[in-house]
């Protein structure tokens, strides 16, 4: 595929309709993966329930699927969060297994760039791409805290300001280690006795402010040569990062004119670099809830809410904000009168943290809970259980389109509310309507590398 | 003496002898594809073998323990092994599948999740074979620390101090992340998981651990991301060649290698292993359980079996050496030898195969038949995990309250784990 950054960009009228790209995000270790209804939550660490998600995925002609991952598990109150799924596998070794029951679909993992060396993770990958015929990709993490560094060597090395610095030096050693052996470094000639050709292998010697590596990787290069980039950082370090390196981005704006703002950001970043415009896809994640009338999903969205918000949950969230035991509230009730107590560290570790002003976010919510007449818990599933799409399958596969062809977003992680079977439904329904509009594949072509699914320069 | 001698099959790449990858039937283009693994699996599932390994370092092959040579005519390059096992395990569903993984320069919390999630996608059938990375440029590969020049000749002949340190320091960080995985894997009791609704709680926290492992180059926190796997303790294969690895298997593993090269190294070797165990707290669940090796090659005579071997070395332009016995016999003589192992009071055997497929294929259809005539194969009937087909048994949780504690017993308290799991002390 060429691709050149310089041709005259076409009217919406003129060009050609845009295809849907969707990745399926494994439901994770936080509040909105229901656990509390026994039909259809199953076992959130059986390999059978990673082989049902991905061989649904794959059916519903996905491009990828996506995994986060776990350094730790989260405490709030200095215990072990105990009202959310948890426990999750190794990253790397459940999407070895994947790629065995599955054969098109890509397999991205989330892994830190902090807590790995690249010799090592590069390898990896490369196994990865190997295995799976050419599907890995790297959701690329910059976590560096001390409550995370505990369970790793180095414990907190790194600082906050490095992140990026770091993960950035850690994609360019890795590139080459990716590409150090010669593409025809394997001979094999049985009768001449030469295992390797000629010059097969190139010595990487990197020395830089974060690492310093010498030595030959043990791959040849993989069918993608380098796996896909993803790439999920929204500070302003976290889009250059992106727009320097990654190849697609797991974004927060799934709203239309939030995310319209996003795209026209990030993609606008790509031509200073030298990068066309479709060499970047924008996927933010999404939830969905699904009706035969617009009527009865928001009643499912609504009944999904306060599984995934419970009582318990609507306190637990609050303490974050409020940095203190509100136990004594009642989740049905008005909203603590009482102002938040601040504290150095926060009463959650091991998640993302809100927002750095717990007084002024705590006077938006108590305004917010008055105009609207909200109790906790209502205000709770307003911010940690609102779902993104809800409607009929029609609805919804016309709301990913309008966002698609409007340049709000390349298509969407789309993100099931249960384990494994949320995302069925969503295959079932929407996938077709979308087929339908000529907007999403039919079939995954033969053969075809992550890369090459997901349109991406080759 | 048991009644049942257990096989495991060594893969790696093209079979053990360098120029295996040259024989007619050899895949040498493949050994970067699942398919050309999964085959040979499958092949030693079909007979009833126990478990295979695969050979994995932190490096690129080399002769020799110097730099990276830069020789062409063997066999170069490997896929990450445990990685290779997890991609193989929904292919199969009772043999046990027993990746190398490297303690010196990895994580060992990465380590023991991704060794419980190769049990989890393996349905229980997981295993580690523990390897330390002694190598200079080994080392350079992540540049945090410099390594003196290894010398496995000093380094078994204890005569040069630095040499004995440097041993007993990689071993050391062996033991160390073998007991930060043993800690990891029962770091949530198996009823940790409680999906209470009056309550809202998912977990039991009471039920997962801390394992506040603080060693001499690493500390780990936990608990482990991942629940405990289903063997609760996946088997923990160690190679030893002398004191020091000794002293790490007979401290902490489920199964050691050794290397006889005949019957009186045999009785010197397990007077050593005895001399270890003495000198160490053992911290594995059961029992060390003791196989020997061999690098296997079968033709119909052992005439043929030798000319093959010669054959193979010609190619190679020198003689194979290994560090164990090299078998180039007939089936029924690699049998006889098999048998007397296990009349010695071994308790399985790792098979190298000298060319793959071949001498896979001839381990599976003439030695495997032969041994199971000979009534040394006896299985537990159905054997739903690895540690029951080893026969070892399904261990306790080091943190799970006992019902019946017994007096001063505090089995929850972090400094009771901190006596053990040290095989240098």
């Amino acid at each position: 595929m060429t691709l050149t950054s310089d041709a005259p960009a076409r009217t919406r009228a003129e060009r050609p309709l845009k295809q849907v790209h969707l990745a399926a995000h494994f439901p994770g270790v936080n509040n909105t993966t229901v656990w509390r209804d026994n039909s259809t939550a199953a076992s959130q660490i059986a390999f059978s329930s990673f082989k049902h998600f991905a061989q649904n995925a794959e059916k519903g002609k996905f491009d990828f699927l996506f995994l986060a991952e776990g350094l730790r598990l989260r405490e709030h109150k200095g215990l072990i969060h105990d009202l959310d799924v948890v426990g999750r596998p190794n990253t790397l070794a459940v999407l070895a297994g994947i790629a065995a029951v599955t054969s098109h679909i890509g397999l991205v993992g989330t892994l830190s760039s902090t807590f790995n060396e690249p010799y090592e993770l590069a390898r990896q990958l490369s196994s990865l791409d190997h295995l799976s015929g050419g599907r890995a990709g790297w959701n690329i993490v910059t976590t560096f805290d001390a409550f995370h560094g505990e369970n790793f060597r180095r414990g907190k090395f790194l600082d906050g300001a490095d992140r990026y610095a770091r993960a950035e030096e850690f994609v360019a050693v890795a590139r080459q280690l990716w590409d150090a052996w010669s593409p025809d470094a394997i001979a094999a000639d049985k009768a001449g006795g030469d295992f390797l050709a000629e010059d097969a292998i190139g010595l990487v010697d990197h020395h830089g402010p974060q690492f310093d590596v010498t030595g030959f990787p043990t791959l040849p290069q993989s069918p993608q040569g380098r796996p896909v980039i993803v790439q999920a950082g929204d500070s302003a370090d976290g889009r250059g990062f992106a727009s320097r390196t990654a190849e697609v981005i797991f974004s927060r704006h799934a709203k239309f004119e939030d995310g319209q703002k996003f795209y026209t950001d990030v993609k606008g970043r790509l031509a200073a670099v030298g990068r066309h415009r479709d060499s970047l896809k924008i996927l933010p994640a999404a939830t969905f809830i699904l009706g035969d009338t617009e009527q009865e999903a928001r009643e499912r969205s609504r009944e999904t809410a306060l599984l995934q918000v419970s009582p318990q949950t609507a306190i637990a969230f609050l303490e974050q904000v409020w940095g203190t035991d509100l136990g004594g509230y009642d989740p049905d009730g008005p909203l603590p009168d009482i102002d938040p107590v601040s504290t150095d560290q926060g009463v959650t570790r091991g998640r993302v943290r809100h927002d750095s002003d717990p007084a002024a976010i705590a006077r938006g919510w108590r305004a917010l809970a008055e105009a609207e007449g909200l109790s906790i818990r209502d205000l709770v599933i307003r911010f940690a259980a609102t779902h993104t799409f809800v409607g009929t399958p029609v609805h919804v596969a016309e709301t990913i389109n309008r966002h698609v062809q409007e340049d709000a977003s390349d298509g969407f992680v789309i993100v099931g509310s249960s384990n494994p079977t949320g995302l069925d439904e969503f295959v079932d329904r929407v996938i077709p309507e979308l087929q339908e509009r000529g907007v999403y594949r039919t079939e995954y072509e033969e053969g075809a590398t992550l890369r090459r699914t997901l349109g991406l320069p080759v | 003496m048991t009644a049942r001698f257990h096989l495991g099959i060594a893969l790696d790449g093209a079979g053990w002898h360098p120029s295996a990858w040259r024989e007619p039937d050899a895949r040498p283009t493949e050994l970067f594809d699942l398919a050309y693994w999964v085959d040979l699996v499958r092949i030693a599932e079909a007979a009833g073998i126990d478990l295979v390994t695969f050979e994995d370092a932190f490096g690129l092959q080399s002769a020799g323990f110097g730099g990276v040579d830069d020789r062409h005519d063997e066999v170069r390059g490997r896929l990450d092994a445990l990685l290779l096992a997890a991609a193989i395990a929904p292919h199969t569903s009772r043999i046990g599948l027993v990746p190398t993984v490297t303690t010196t320069h990895t994580e060992p919390f990465h380590v023991g999740t991704a060794t419980a999630t190769l049990d989890y996608v393996s349905e229980g059938w997981g295993g580690w074979r523990v390897q330390v990375s002694g190598r200079a440029h080994e080392a350079a590969h992540v540049g945090r620390r410099t390594l003196p020049p290894l010398d496995p000749g000093a380094v078994v002949a204890g005569t040069d101090p630095a040499q004995t340190a440097l041993i007993e320091q990689l071993f050391g960080e062996a033991a160390d992340t073998i007991e930060v995985a043993r800690r990891l894997w029962d770091s949530w009791e198996d009823d940790a998981i409680i999906r209470d609704e009056p309550t809202g709680r998912f977990i039991d926290r009471d039920k997962l651990h801390y394992i506040d492992f603080a060693g001499d180059t690493f500390t780990v926190k936990g608990p482990s991301i991942t629940p405990r796997p289903p063997q609760g303790q996946p088997v923990v294969f160690a190679l030893a060649h002398q004191k020091v690895p000794y002293e790490l298997a007979t401290a902490a593993a489920d199964i050691v290698g050794i290397t006889p090269k005949d019957d009186a190294h045999l009785t010197q070797i397990l007077g050593e292993l005895a001399d270890a165990a003495a000198t160490v707290t053992r911290t594995a669940p059961e029992p060390l359980r003791v196989w020997s090796e061999a690098v296997i090659l079968i033709e119909d005579s052992p005439q043929e079996a030798r000319a093959a071997l010669a054959r193979l070395d010609a190619a190679h332009g020198a003689t194979y050496t290994s560090d164990t016995v090299i078998l180039a016999d007939t089936a029924a003589n690699v049998a006889a030898q098999l048998l007397a192992w296990h009349d010695a009071g071994l308790d399985g055997v790792r098979l190298r195969p000298a060319r793959l497929p071949a001498d896979l294929v001839r381990i599976t259809a003439e030695v495997v038949p032969a041994l199971a005539a000979a009534g040394v194969l006896d299985r537990p009937a159905g054997a739903g995990t690895l540690r029951e087909r080893l026969g070892l048994g399904v261990p306790e949780n080091r943190y799970a309250a006992s019902a019946d504690p017994a007096p001063g017993a505090l089995r929850n308290d972090p400094a009771d784990h901190n006596l053990i799991g040290s095989a240098r002390s």
